[in-house]
């Protein structure tokens, strides 16, 4: 991030440094050997998980960037948010589960309903959180905050245990996984293709909202510093929250489509998939929202291609691989900042 | 140290009586004939106690000793981790997977899987020390970043483990679990893992004083107190010459070993292991137990790990046994059991958020908690007990 004087000289290597887009380079070069090795098809499902991966790592790396602290509650509020989408559209909007939309109308309503009541939701979710749990002890030593985090999580994880019982629940999934779009000889899922853009316009939405508004920048700045953005009249208290609200509904959304993908989920669906995003949100450079995207698709690649090559119980160590060789590595990640040992 | 020691002291003779000081003089100065009476004391009551009603309603005294041994299992896996979250002050949140490894250890060494059988005392140490190195292999590239990081890497740890041994049934049998593992054995006489629970309850008392006098040792010397200044403010014991990396590695691999002996010890008593029973439940019940006894008091320590695992094993059984005989329709059907995790997360929060310091603190870690608001000044004079006696 340090500004230094860069030489002008006009060579690629120094264009792609100014630019800072190696990282993006690596992931698409990471991509194309994917692509080939695992073919298109696996390819587009690759896609498909790594976004999800992707809007459950923004989440962290937000409300990490904001009051450094590894949210572990959050991958169990994406767990919340595909039992509540599933609450949604089997008791409110009466849908069957493992049923489908009859019409392509009836599946938009479907689909709009359950963001529109879900996102928000989980996003008051993770605000109460935020309020009871983490807020008392914001100037506490770090090891509180970190274990009521992990309490909250086991909360959440046995309170949907309780109601919904141990064994997976099947979701209604509104797109029929048989509706297929065919490209050449490569038929490619529509539910996949509605997954990767309601991920990628997420994202896209929120990179305007951070950048661009009033509300993003004291986001922001009060990443950056909490008590000079408080006396340059920043509500702390209220940016903070807002945080929250924006990576549990993200959080929300990941659930949402996980229910609409893979038709069946379970209480403890969260601590898995939260560990895969954090994972994905380190590589990336924790803090950074576009980093976070990055490392939720490398994430997605390396599962799905360990799959492809029958490791698929191994996908969960190699993820975890993936995090202690970044942490040995390069512990700022993709696009982070030098963390290094601060106090 | 010593005027905080003494100004401490001085609160007490005010706040309690003369006996409590001169007990608390006495334990101060003796630690380690405290521990061995305390743990006698408790060795020998426990066991008439449960001859007492209502306790020798719910089982015989067999059965109690059976599951007290057991429960000293968890405590040693608490004191263990009080050494990491208590002492040091790290979250470690993936503590089972070095139970398990000592447990494994013990398995490939002595059991009818492996052919081997190897004796169990020196694997008692061997199991801690593989506890440990794994410790330093998985502690060394984190422990250089910040505290945070410790926590998600041991929980990527703690669920990676049981994964691996249960998907490479080759060599750990995978979900069935290595059984036939050898019970110890002292001058020829073999440990009875059935019937007679004696000879394995008097060992895990034995055990856990040797580990509570060897980790009072440790918290009162130079590395000890390294542990408690690192706790306190990384960067002014760093700035005071405290290698801050391998303190606070040193804490982890100690804690590790400490799993791993365990971990030998559980292997050996229940001459079965399996992946789930180091699931990522276990590293929360043993943090739940360490943060409700109070962190970094090693009595209190001990003490929340005996009540939560009673709890977990006997109070929610019999609410189910007491509420099914009442038949009251919905009390009835409640099945306690399935509450337990989610009481331990209600009580991790609750207890972080109204008495960080837990149900038995230790008293400077109930100084550092309460920094700001209710620390006494006034009449006992400044709350670091520097004012002279």
């Amino acid at each position: 991030m340090t500004t230094t004087t860069i030489p002008a000289s006009s060579g690629f290597g120094e264009s792609v440094r100014r630019l800072r887009i190696g990282p993006y380079l690596f992931v698409v070069a990471l991509g194309l050997i994917v692509f080939v090795a695992i073919g298109p098809q696996q390819f587009v499902n690759a896609l498909t998980i790594g976004a999800i991966y992707a809007l459950i790592a923004i989440g962290y790396t937000m409300v990490y960037g904001i009051i450094e602290l590894i949210n572990f509650a959050h991958g169990d509020v994406f767990m919340v948010g595909a039992f509540a989408s599933m609450f949604v559209l089997t008791s409110v909007l009466g849908q069957e589960p493992n049923s489908s939309a009859d019409s392509a109308p009836q599946a938009v309503f479907l689909i709009v309903t359950t963001f529109l009541i879900v996102m928000p939701v989980m996003g008051l979710l993770g605000v109460a959180i935020e309020r009871f749990a983490y807020r008392p002890l914001r100037n506490a030593p770090r090891l509180a905050p970190l274990i009521t985090a992990i309490g909250i999580s086991f909360i959440l994880q046995n309170i949907i245990q309780i109601i919904f019982g141990p064994s997976p629940v099947n979701t209604p999934q509104v797109i029929p996984p048989t509706a297929k779009i065919q490209i050449g000889d490569v038929s490619i899922g529509v539910v996949n293709i509605f997954v990767i853009s309601v991920s990628v316009g997420l994202m896209i939405v929120l990179q305007l909202f951070v950048s661009r508004t009033r509300l993003g920048r004291a986001m922001r700045s009060t990443a950056q510093d909490r008590e000079a953005a408080q006396l340059m009249g920043v509500d702390i208290n209220r940016t903070i929250a807002l945080t929250f609200f924006i990576g549990s509904a993200l959080a929300g959304a990941a659930g949402i489509v996980q229910g609409f993908y893979f038709g069946a989920i379970t209480f403890n669906l969260g601590f898995q998939a939260g560990l895969k995003a954090f994972t994905a949100a380190v590589l990336g450079g924790i803090g950074n929202i576009a980093g976070a995207a990055l490392g939720g698709f490398i994430i997605g690649f390396v599962e799905v291609t360990a799959a492809a090559y029958g490791l698929f119980v191994w996908g969960q160590a190699l993820v975890f691989a993936v995090l202690i060789i970044v942490l040995v590595f390069r512990p700022s990640g993709l696009l982070g900042q030098q963390l290094g040992e601060r106090a | 140290m010593t005027a905080q020691v003494n100004g401490a002291r001085a609160s007490t003779s005010q706040s309690g009586g003369g006996w409590r000081l001169r007990l608390s003089d006495f334990s101060d100065r003796h630690r380690s004939t405290t521990v061995i009476a305390g743990m006698a004391l408790t060795g020998l009551l426990l066991p008439l106690v449960v001859l007492l009603p209502p306790f020798n309603g719910f089982s015989n005294q067999n059965v109690w000793l059976d599951g007290f041994t057991i429960a000293g299992i968890y405590v040693l896996l608490a004191l263990g981790l009080n050494i990491v979250v208590g002492l040091s002050g790290l979250l470690d949140l993936g503590y089972a997977a070095f139970f398990a490894i000592g447990s494994y250890t013990f398995a490939f060494a002595a059991s009818s899987f492996t052919g081997l059988n190897f004796p169990f005392w020196p694997m008692l140490l061997v199991g801690a020390i593989t506890a440990a190195i794994f410790g330093i292999l998985l502690g060394a590239p984190t422990l250089r970043l910040r505290g945070d990081y410790l926590a998600i890497v041991t929980l990527g740890f703690g669920e990676i483990v049981p994964i691996v041994i249960l998907n490479s049934s080759k060599y750990t049998e995978g979900p069935n679990g290595i059984g036939g593992i050898n019970p110890p054995e002292l001058a020829g006489f073999v440990f009875p893992t059935v019937g007679n629970p004696w000879p394995f309850y008097i060992m895990m008392l034995a055990l856990i004083t040797i580990c509570m006098i060897l980790i009072y040792r440790l918290q009162d010397s130079r590395l000890g107190r390294s542990w408690m200044a690192i706790r306190e403010d990384e960067l002014a014991a760093a700035a005071n010459g405290v290698n801050t990396v391998t303190t606070k590695l040193l804490a982890f691999a100690l804690g590790a070993s400490t799993a791993g002996l365990a971990g030998v010890f559980a292997s050996s008593k229940l001459t079965l292991v399996s992946p789930n029973l180091f699931r990522f439940d276990v590293s929360f019940t043993v943090l739940a137990m360490v943060v409700l006894g109070g962190m970094g008091n090693i009595w209190g320590v001990a003490i929340g790990a005996f009540i939560v695992f009673l709890t977990q094993t006997v109070i929610l059984k019999q609410l189910n046994v007491f509420f099914g005989n009442l038949g009251v329709p919905f009390l009835s059907d409640i099945d306690f059991l399935q509450y337990q995790f989610l009481l331990y997360g209600i009580a991790l929060v609750a207890m972080m958020l109204l008495r960080p310091e837990g149900l038995f603190p230790s008293r400077r870690r109930r100084r550092e908690l309460h920094t700001e608001e209710d620390v006494e000044f006034g009449e006992h004079g400044d709350p670091l007990g520097e004012s002279p006696e």
